[in-house]
């Protein structure tokens, strides 16, 4: 009996949905074994990592609160890799964005003014942006490979924020510790559910997810970059211009990835410190995958990837688990969700030695 | 030993690591596969080879066990895109993710572990001459190995028959399957070398070159890995030379600091990612260049039946 992959005459509908389920089925299977492995009760670790961090309104809150910047920089990468345009630079553009939007509240630090909140956004937004049109201007100008150049940048914002935490925007006050002053009241997203931290940012993100929605499903540039990233050649006969289709791939990237930053920095953690993300621009990629590059899928995913955190915080107190077991589930459900994408274009047939003679539809 | 000597051994030491994993890769790319994985590989290859030598006490073995780890790793890769066909951008990231991950899993427990590092060669008589005893016969033998695997890359690349059916398969799939080799199987091959090769640098790292574990040890390594083989317009020795390069820009980091330069180490640290930005924009220029040393088929899916 041999196994034999066919290629199916149209991509499966089925296959494309079922897929992120067989590959979150297949990280739950693999957590099953490892646990057990290192000793622990499986089931309960299992209940530890999946459920025990999301039974009460602060969790929930709490689930949705990181969600938010996975689903925001989700959406934006989404964008570009339908286009083949690979930004994985995400996680640069969000600390870009922190930079940015903290400093302006630094700068008006204590102003008691509205137009801060908003500033500091617009702000996040542009850093984000300025970032990204790096790796843009590379590829269009130099024809250099964004996902390299946009890597790379990750190291180098990172770098930026520790000179500044280090440098100029230390806190006078702050016994010498590398974090800017805390921001007040009017430099932070006002709160949205009483007695959890989830601010008014989960909002803004759904609204950018829908938007994102729009953009892909229902407008010319969205539509143009859909065709840019499916047939590359034809896209260039119907005049879509390459140069441009990189450039709205990578700004759209940068400027969701900023946002998420600002939101962060504005939200929970309320200063500029050295790490402002466990990898939340990373993680995205993975949620844009999960979320099979659509608006609606992307938000599910968000809420996956954010139970993956929040899990992995819980099995670390409560199961002396390393919390970095997260970072090994999240690419192993990447890992399996690829994998059994095999299945949308082609489908298993079973060859019997003896009489080779087709089986099944 | 005298300062100018002192520097181009700690280049070659700082280099070395790329030029495993550059190597490695430029095979695999040869054969028309990119694996994006590299920096995963590099840091899967680094933990289990210190976590092997501090287990046994047998450096050596955990070489070994790195380079396993890291075709180990390679073959999950193959499996995803070769025989499942999977976006090789996409399951390249994947296993980067991935190799972060279990990498930082796995190691926790060895953060702080001391082990005895694989010490460097030492030939009677040769190594004891004056100068050219320190320059020439007393570096690490991972080294010297580096530069045999650079000559037999070489070698078997553009000397051999079996190097020339995987350019042929990195080239055009369709005309090598149809005189009759398998493409898949030779591409799987290939991709085994790189993450074997991946996996070694990574066991340098954490073996000779920082003998440690740490999270996140390679520090973008990988990635730099990968910027090399396009500069180096997938040629072999200018992988080597370009390795070097990048191994002295990590190495003014240091230098400053000793020479007393007054900066914020964050400057220079940036240092060796600027440069691959920069140095990546400039050798992609040259558009043509590009597409003529660049195999084919790279990144593309071959499946036999369609």
């Amino acid at each position: 009996m041999r196994l034999r992959l066919e290629s199916r005459p149209e991509p499966s509908r089925l296959a494309t949905w079922l897929s992120p389920l067989v590959a979150t089925f297949a990280v739950l299977a693999i957590g099953f074994v490892l646990f057990a492995a290192m000793g622990r009760d499986p089931w309960f670790a299992l209940y530890t990592f999946f459920i025990d961090p999301i039974d009460t309104r602060y969790d929930v809150g709490e689930l949705l609160l990181k969600a938010t910047p996975l689903m925001l920089c989700a959406v934006g990468l989404a964008v570009g890799y339908r286009a083949n345009v690979w930004n994985i630079g995400a996680e640069g553009q969000l600390i870009m964005g922190a930079i940015a939007g903290g400093g302006v509240a630094l700068a008006f630090h204590g102003s008691e003014s509205h137009f801060v909140l908003p500033l500091m956004l617009v702000a996040g937004v542009a850093g984000g942006m300025l970032w990204a049109a790096i790796p843009a201007l590379l590829r269009t100008r130099f024809n250099a490979n964004e996902i390299l150049v946009s890597l790379m940048l990750v190291y180098v914002a990172s770098l930026v924020l520790s000179l500044l935490v280090h440098g100029a925007w230390r806190d006078p006050e702050g016994f010498n510790f590398p974090q800017s002053k805390l921001f007040t009241e009017s430099e932070l997203l006002p709160n949205l559910i009483p007695d959890t931290r989830l601010n008014v940012g989960f909002l803004i993100a759904l609204a950018v997810v829908g938007a994102g929605w729009v953009f892909v499903r229902k407008s010319l540039p969205g539509y143009r970059m859909r065709v840019a990233g499916l047939a590359p050649a034809a896209a260039v006969y119907a005049g879509i211009s390459p140069t441009r289709t990189v450039w709205i791939a990578m700004l759209v990237g940068g400027a969701c990835a900023g946002l998420a930053g600002v939101g962060e920095v504005a939200g929970p953690i309320g200063q500029l410190m050295p790490v402002i993300s466990p990898g939340y621009g990373f993680a995205a990629i993975i949620v844009a995958f999960v979320g099979r590059l659509h608006p609606v899928g992307i938000l599910f995913a968000s809420l996956l990837m954010s139970l993956l955190y929040l899990g992995g915080e819980a099995a670390q107190m409560k199961l002396a688990l390393p919390s970095s077991v997260t970072g090994l589930f999240q690419g192993t459900l990447l890992l399996f969700l690829l994998g059994a994408d095999v299945f949308i274009h082609y489908r298993l047939r079973v060859l019997r030695s003896v009489a080779p003679a087709a089986r099944g539809a | 030993m005298d300062i100018a000597t002192q520097l181009v051994l700690l280049t070659l030491a700082a280099g070395t690591p790329l030029v495993y994993a550059a190597l490695g890769e430029l095979v695999t790319e040869k054969s028309g596969v990119l694996n994006l994985g590299v920096e995963g590989m590099m840091l899967v290859g680094a933990v289990v080879a210190f976590i092997v030598a501090a287990r046994t006490g047998a450096p050596w073995l955990g070489v070994a066990a790195g380079i396993a780890a890291g075709a180990a790793l390679a073959l999950v890769f193959a499996v995803v895109t070769l025989t499942l066909q999977a976006n090789q951008v996409a399951s390249g990231l994947a296993l980067s993710l991935f190799g972060v991950g279990l990498s930082a899993f796995v190691g926790l427990d060895y953060v702080s572990v001391v082990i005895e590092p694989l010490p460097p060669l030492h030939v009677p008589v040769l190594s004891d001459l004056p100068v050219v005893g320190a320059l020439l016969f007393s570096w690490n033998p991972l080294v010297y190995l580096s530069l045999a695997l650079f000559v037999a890359v070489h070698w078997f690349l553009f000397r051999t028959r079996a190097g020339l059916v995987v350019r042929a398969v990195g080239e055009s799939p369709q005309s090598a399957h149809a005189i009759g080799y398998s493409v898949l199987r030779i591409r799987y091959l290939a991709v085994l070398f790189g993450g074997a090769c991946s996996g070694l640098g990574g066991a340098y790292l954490s073996l000779v070159y920082n003998p440690s574990w740490a999270e996140g040890i390679t520090a973008g390594r990988g990635w730099i890995a990968l910027a090399l083989v396009v500069f180096a317009t997938w040629k072999p020795w200018r992988v080597v030379v370009g390795a070097y390069l990048f191994g002295g820009v990590t190495l003014a980091q240091f230098q400053a600091q000793a020479l007393g330069v007054e900066l914020p180490s964050q400057y220079l640290a940036m240092l060796p990612y600027v440069a691959t930005i920069v140095v990546l924009a400039l050798i992609s220029r040259d558009v043509t260049a590009i597409r003529r040393n660049a195999p084919a088929s790279l990144g593309r899916p071959f499946h036999p039946e369609a």
